[in-house]
């Protein structure tokens, strides 16, 4: 039997992949980066990297990068909110989880945005959960009804309620880590547990070029020590924040994920980390960062080859749509990108239910795209061969009449080699006509009243118990007094 | 009068984005002794706008307008000095406070539109990133401001537009100052919920408004 292939792409050959590491090599021990966390800064300093303390710019060399590069486990393995189902993120793994974190969400009825609320941060987190082709939650979309204050780890608490997948998150505020951190372990039962089976994945962004705030560095610290993975989320803008050029980009993208990775390492060695981002190519006519473009597309790509190459688990933000309601362009830009990040074997995928810059979700199209990823899944599955000989045998009784459906090798392979859509339209005209004409986004939120009919897949009551303890006491500690009601 | 040849070379040098060029027009004109109000109304000023002009027709596009903004910026870094030393005030369209808001170090949008606003004749104190709340206030008195514009780029940091407004209402300090926001995740929407006087998509459409706001 032949292995079966698995599809993939790659940007650029090897030769280019090395000038840039080596580029952004440079860059980290020349130049350096500014770290204005005064932690890491030592930690830094004693690792061995020159530091200039008037401009908290530290020059890290390509020895010590090295080194924290052989400390980083190349495959980190998380776990869902029971400890049952185990995830992969390496390899060419792939799992997608929604695009965050939005401020607004897209009424499907009216087509405007609005502020979100703590009932569509559940209705999100619920339909999330229901996604067969979205692995992870995301704390996607900000609450309006609750102070900014505490945002961070309110939208973990609803999300850790209504939703058993792995979540992606991060905090807002240099004290959201503990409360976050709290929940997390309550979940697991303790700090340990929580450590050996990762539950939660945090994202920190350095500010293009080359800066580490007070913020994302801590909880690069923070998360290092528990276990958490931390998911590095460069973001230079081409031409307004980073090199106009997309090579330029990809060396400043590597050196900022790199220091980021060193930071980690220093604070933890050993600790999780992932290859990640979401820089843009920065619209020189409008100022505007579209995900959607192609070029962003074959930066975040190209990327994540570098990230493989270095030998680390890779993310990015891919199969979102600037389009500002679900028409055309939300699917084509989120089906190209879906697409590419499979076959570039990106391993955590943000990005369906995205629109707007990411800045704001909406539920509709996450269901849309959670097709859009059955088809991605399904593509870098590849070719594979079922049977030997493949099909001379099926011919041998031939005749005029002759036929597939009922054949027992139909029956037995046609769920296996291929997918059936859900909110994909494949009617006749006239069963589409009779079912009233509807476009994907309208059986989207058809299949979204349907989803939110379901019980929740709650979580057990001791626990919750202790995550509203954690949360008000935190919410307490911000002078709130109560939080907003809960309903399933 | 000054040359017109030498005028239109200013605008030129301006519209192409010509730093040294600029700096030389304004050196020369220095030392010969020209009415430096003439040179800047009739000779920089006209090439500002023809780059805004040919933003607008969409022939330029962000790296033209910003480097024309900064070789504005350079020849009246020279002018202004000597206008000063005269006892002469360049004409200002109005002076603004800007700044991009606590927790967000993203300065990108912010250096966008402060660049425009001074090209198009606003005197502009930046405060760079990460400024306070009360810093913004703060200045803006001290400096009797006409306008205070915050920008963010993150979701979280926007709602920190909303905070300041809120604590100018409570420093009855409510409609001193013009309010301009702007930035990534914010809409005129938003400007019009936390009442905000503005909200620009982009810097020439900040100096545009804030342009109507100081005629009311």
């Amino acid at each position: 039997m032949i292995k079966t292939q698995r599809p993939k792409y790659r940007l650029l050959n090897e030769a280019f992949v090395k000038k840039i590491v080596n580029e952004s090599y440079l860059i980290l021990e020349k130049y350096g980066v500014f770290v204005e966390n005064k932690e890491a800064f030592t930690l830094l300093k004693n690792a061995g990297a020159k530091t200039d303390e008037s401009e908290n710019r530290v020059f890290i060399p390509q020895e010590l990068v090295e080194k924290s590069l052989s400390e980083t486990p190349p495959v980190i393995e998380l776990y869902d909110r029971e400890g049952e189902q185990k995830f992969t993120v390496g390899n060419d793994e792939i799992h997608f989880d929604p695009g965050s974190a939005a401020v607004t969400v897209l009424d499907h009825e009216s087509k405007s945005q609005r502020r979100a609320k703590t009932e569509d941060l559940i209705r999100f987190a619920r339909v999330t959960d229901a996604m067969e082709n979205i692995d992870f939650q995301s704390t996607g979309i900000i609450s309006s009804d609750i102070p900014e204050i505490i945002s961070d780890s309110y939208r973990l608490y609803i999300g850790l309620q209504f939703s058993r997948k792995p979540v992606v998150t991060g905090t807002f505020r240099v004290e959201g880590f503990k409360p976050m951190h709290d929940m997390l372990a309550a979940v697991r039962g303790s700090a340990q547990n929580l450590a050996d089976k990762p539950l939660a994945i945090f994202d920190a962004c350095p500010s293009p070029p080359l800066k580490w705030s007070n913020l994302t560095t801590q909880s690069l610290i923070d998360s290092a020590r528990t276990g958490i993975p931390s998911e590095l989320i460069s973001m230079g803008m081409t031409g307004a924040t980073s090199p106009v050029t997309l090579a330029g980009t990809l060396v400043q993208h590597t050196a900022e994920n790199l220091s980021g990775l060193v930071i980690c390492q220093v604070a933890e060695p050993g600790s999780p980390v992932i290859f990640g981002g979401s820089p843009a190519s920065f619209d020189m006519r409008k100022g505007t960062t579209p995900m959607g473009a192609i070029e962003t597309m074959m930066i975040d790509s190209a990327y994540s080859q570098i990230g493989k190459y270095l030998n680390l688990p890779t993310h990015a933000y891919m199969g979102l749509s600037d389009s500002k309601l679900n028409d055309n362009q939300a699917g084509l830009e989120s089906g190209i990108g879906a697409v590419l990040a499979a076959l570039a074997g990106v391993n955590v995928i943000s990005g369906p239910g995205m629109l707007d810059f990411e800045s704001c979700q909406s539920l509709e199209k996450l269901v849309i795209d959670n097709e859009i990823c059955g088809m991605a899944l399904r593509l870098v599955k590849g070719i594979a061969q079922r049977d030997e000989p493949l099909a001379v045998d099926l011919f041998q009784d031939i005749t005029t009449e002759s036929q597939f459906l009922s054949k027992p090798h139909t029956r037995k392979w046609y769920r296996e080699e291929h997918i059936f859509p859900g909110i994909i339209d494949r009617d006749t005209y006239d069963e589409w006509a009779g079912k009233g004409k509807k476009s994907a986004a309208q059986r989207a939120a058809d299949k979204i009243k349907e989803i939110l009919e379901q019980p929740v897949s709650g979580i057990d009551t001791s626990i919750q118990k202790e995550l509203t303890k954690i949360m008000l006491a935190d919410a307490e500690k911000n002078g709130l007094t109560s939080l907003p009601e809960i309903k399933g | 009068m000054i040359d017109k040849k030498i005028l239109s070379d200013m605008n030129r040098a301006v519209v192409e984005g010509n730093k040294d060029d600029a700096q030389k027009l304004a050196i020369q004109a220095i030392d010969e002794n020209w009415d430096l109000n003439e040179v800047i109304e009739n000779g920089f000023v006209p090439g500002i706008q023809k780059a805004g002009d040919l933003w607008e027709k969409g022939d330029y596009f962000l790296p033209e307008l910003i480097t024309s903004a900064e070789t504005m910026k350079a020849a009246m870094s020279l002018l202004q000095p000597e206008l000063k030393k005269k006892n002469l005030t360049a004409k200002t369209l109005g002076k603004a406070v800007i700044g991009t808001i606590e927790g967000d170090i993203h300065d990108i949008g912010k250096n966008l539109v402060a660049s425009i606003l001074s090209a198009n004749g606003f005197d502009v104190i930046d405060l760079g990133a990460d400024v306070k709340i009360t810093s913004f206030i703060e200045t803006a008195l001290e400096e009797k401001a006409d306008f205070i514009c915050v920008s963010t780029l993150l979701t979280t940091t926007m709602l920190k537009q909303k905070n300041l407004i809120e604590l100018l209402k409570s420093k009855n300090l409510y409609g001193k100052f013009k309010v301009l926001v702007g930035g990534s995740p914010v809409n005129s929407k938003w400007a019009q919920d936390i009442g905000a006087d503005g909200y620009a998509e982009n810097a020439m459409a900040a100096a545009k408004i804030a342009k109507s706001l100081i005629r009311t």
